[in-house]
């Protein structure tokens, strides 16, 4: 069968068998990432620019701590998704369910406590979106990445739900892996608003 | 190879009814026919904003005039800019990136279809958001309906306070919904780009077409983005009470004239990089001989996209960055004249000893080297900080940057019209009427543009509503105003040019202009699945090859 298979691959012309371009998911994946780097690059700039330059506070230092558990858990989850899109390429579509859940429920617990933490800052230390500049900044740039958190749970759900009802398979490991993308592109950019936010500007 | 046709069931359906077809175009995902759609869009919109200069050059066409409201003036000239750089050139240049570059590249569709349709319905309602505020905007303030805060809406004009009303919201909702459009369809060309190319097409073989529209691409996802979130922060402010741009609560007016022009220039040569791909496939055709220097043109090209991303605060002089930032930009700005300059001499170079046929397309592209020379050369005059100083904000600039756009853009924006309305159409258009329009666009340009610098040179601010007689303005105001005339003019002679050759042109065959890229070897107009078999490439000039096999282009590259 093999011996066949080879035959007939070698009668195929060269240049056929070397022409292989690139995938146009991943292209189009990293080109997506390309233009939100630059929309988060916008926004982070503005965010230093405008440290310290609030007229009244409440001010960084006195309201932000640092939400270690919270980041552990967002970064944890590009390694739970790594491992999910490995299972599938493998081709054992219920333990990557397992780690596709486990995937969701690391980003839920992560948006949990962004929720959490707006919610003390609004109804305890009373800053708004409105209250100064530091209000504005942080609002702006916190919830432009849960938002990118929300749109990526959201294709996680898709995934999650598609497996449930036994439609993903192993030859598909493609497009999950490219939606995997986005998903460590969304943990990566956590990264740079954590620097921003909690060290820089505190 | 791909000359051969296969039957297409709904090509041979005979007449349909009107609302088939208007479904058929609404829910379609083909490249061709959605290009034709962005092409069709462009030109609707290139007719009002064309009405809306008219409209302002009446009210300047003497001292004291009162043609229009000063409140008017002020709309129709914010709603000029915004509709003729986001509504009529950047459409049209995706129409055509979209409808040409699977042809040249040897593919049947873009590489996202869907994603196709969903850019272009984006770009079409961000148009249709933009003038419904005509009726939209007047909210419960009385304040006014179209946006009146000029195309780059400086902050603290936007701001609640001296923005009233909803105006400012329609403008900025309608640039927000067009640039995922925008960003949409860049990721598109990039992925049908680097993924869809047919075989033997490596990167260094393909048309310079698509590597000037690959770092147009490029340029839209890293500028237009900046503009996106510029915008949603003008949003936060207006809606939400933020202070991004509000100096009273600490915020900075300056930071939002940054954010604009990270945006605004890069965005002039998103516009200018595919007017350059048309001029790269047109003169060489009309020189029957191939690009020189292509690997030159497209390290040029390159270079332009990374130099064009640190030029931006050119458009800032004024405002008082500091010596150390002044030089920075500077010296980039006059950097960038550099590999633009190379494009020129290697466009002459390919003309240089060549055959030359001046059939219309060639009329408007060696008008476009020859404007695009003078455009550049005021350029690097003005990106001299001192005498920016002098004359930023003036005349002289509206002059420069309308010499680019329209004797650079629109220029060969018509050349490529003419070049490939045989492929869209079928038809052959008539030589008589583009020579025609050609000639009464070529005269009205020059009229308007050429002496609109010397107002400027004079003092004359731009966006002024009107003037005192006796300062030396009148005259050329004056002239400026009736080359306005010819330019509508010439307009009109294509738009009946364009209707007549369409229904009563001769047919054109698969390639009039017997020239060397993939698009001109399908039928005219091309099948829905464009090539029977997909192509196999050897050469920069596929067509060459096949038309001459003793002597093929793949022996000397």
């Amino acid at each position: 069968m093999s011996a066949t298979l080879n035959a007939t691959a070698l009668t195929l012309p060269a240049q056929e068998l070397a022409w292989k371009p690139p995938s146009r998911g991943r292209v189009g994946m990293y080109a997506l990432i390309a233009a939100e780097s630059a929309i988060f690059t916008i926004f982070v700039v503005a965010y230093l620019f405008y440290i310290g330059k609030s007229l009244s506070g409440p001010m960084p230092r006195e309201v932000l701590s640092p939400p270690i558990f919270y980041t552990i858990c967002l970064l944890s989850s590009s390694l739970t998704i790594h491992f999910a899109t490995k299972t599938l390429r493998g081709g054992r579509v219920r333990s990557f369910g397992a780690w596709l859940l486990l995937t969701i429920a690391l980003g839920a617990i992560f948006l949990y406590g962004t929720a959490s933490e707006w919610h003390r800052l609004i109804y305890q230390d009373g800053l708004t979106i409105s209250t100064n500049l530091f209000g504005t900044t942080y609002f702006s740039l916190v919830g432009l990445h849960g938002f990118h958190v929300i749109v990526g749970l959201v294709g996680l759900c898709i995934v999650m739900a598609f497996t449930l009802s036994g439609l993903v398979k192993q030859e598909y490991a493609e497009r999950v892996e490219v939606l995997s993308m986005y998903w460590h592109f969304v943990d990566a950019v956590w990264i740079v608003v954590f620097t921003v936010v909690y060290v820089i500007g505190r | 190879m791909s000359t051969e046709s296969i039957t297409w069931p709904s090509a041979t359906a005979g007449s349909r009814s009107f609302v088939d077809t208007l479904h058929e175009w609404v829910t379609t995902v083909d490249h061709k026919r959605l290009g034709l759609l962005y092409i069709a869009y462009a030109l609707v919109f290139l007719l009002i904003g064309g009405i809306e200069a008219i409209v302002i050059r009446i009210q300047l066409i003497r001292p004291h005039n009162d043609f229009v409201s000063p409140q008017v003036f002020n709309r129709m000239f914010t709603m000029h800019g915004t509709t003729m750089i986001f509504f009529v050139v950047m459409p049209v240049l995706f129409g055509f990136a979209n409808y040409l570059i699977p042809l040249m590249i040897g593919a049947r569709d873009m590489a996202f279809p869907r994603l196709n349709a969903f850019s272009f319905w984006m770009t079409a309602f961000g148009g249709l958001l933009l003038y419904f505020s005509l009726v939209g905007a007047n909210g419960l303030y009385g304040a006014g309906n179209a946006p009146d805060v000029g195309w780059f809406a400086y902050a603290p004009l936007t701001s609640q306070t001296f923005s009233l009303g909803h105006s400012t919201d329609f403008w900025t909702l309608a640039l927000l919904v067009s640039g995922v459009g925008s960003v949409g369809t860049a990721i598109n060309i990039i992925a049908t780009i680097l993924c869809m190319r047919c075989p033997g097409m490596t990167l260094a073989k393909m048309p310079l077409f698509a590597w000037l529209n690959l770092v147009m691409a490029g340029l839209v996802i890293l500028a237009v983005s900046p503009l996106t979130a510029a915008q949603i922060m003008l949003l936060v402010d207006r809606y939400l009470g933020g202070h991004f741009f509000d100096t009273q609560a600490g915020g900075s007016a300056v930071i939002w004239m940054h954010f604009f022009w990270i945006f605004g220039h890069p965005e002039v040569y998103v516009l200018v990089l595919p007017a350059f791909a048309f001029a790269s496939e047109i003169i060489p055709v009309f020189s029957r001989k191939p690009i020189f220097g292509y690997p030159v043109m497209v390290g040029a090209t390159v270079a332009i996209g990374f130099i064009s991303m640190s030029v931006w605060a050119h458009h800032m002089f004024t405002v008082g960055m500091g010596a150390a930032a002044n030089t920075f930009f500077v010296i980039s700005t006059m950097a960038i004249a550099v590999p633009t300059g190379i494009k020129i001499f290697n466009w002459l170079a390919t003309m240089w000893g060549g055959k030359l046929e001046f059939k219309t397309p060639m009329l408007f592209c060696v008008a476009f080297l020859f404007q695009f020379l003078i455009a550049g050369l005021t350029g690097v005059m003005l990106s001299a900080a001192p005498f920016d100083w002098q004359l930023g904000n003036s005349y002289f600039v509206v002059a420069h940057f309308h010499y680019v756009i329209v004797g650079g853009i629109l220029f060969t924006l018509f050349g490529a019209f003419y070049y490939w309305f045989p492929k869209m159409s079928g038809k052959m258009y008539s030589e008589t009427l583009g020579q025609l329009h050609f000639w009464i666009f070529f005269i009205g340009f020059h009229l308007t543009f050429d002496f609109m610098h010397i107002p400027g040179l004079l003092g004359m601010p731009r966006r002024i509503y009107t003037y005192e007689p006796g300062r030396g303005w009148d005259m050329w105001n004056l002239i400026v105003t009736i080359g306005v005339f010819f330019q509508a003019a010439g307009i009109l002679v294509f738009l009946v040019n364009l209707l007549w050759s369409y229904y009563r042109g001769k047919p054109a065959g698969s390639d009039p202009w017997d020239a060397w890229t993939l698009e001109w070897s399908t039928p005219s107009p091309p099948p829905a699945y464009n090539f029977a078999l997909i192509p196999t490439v050897e050469s920069r000039r596929p067509l060459w090859d096949l038309k001459h096999p003793d002597d093929p282009d793949w022996k000397y590259e």
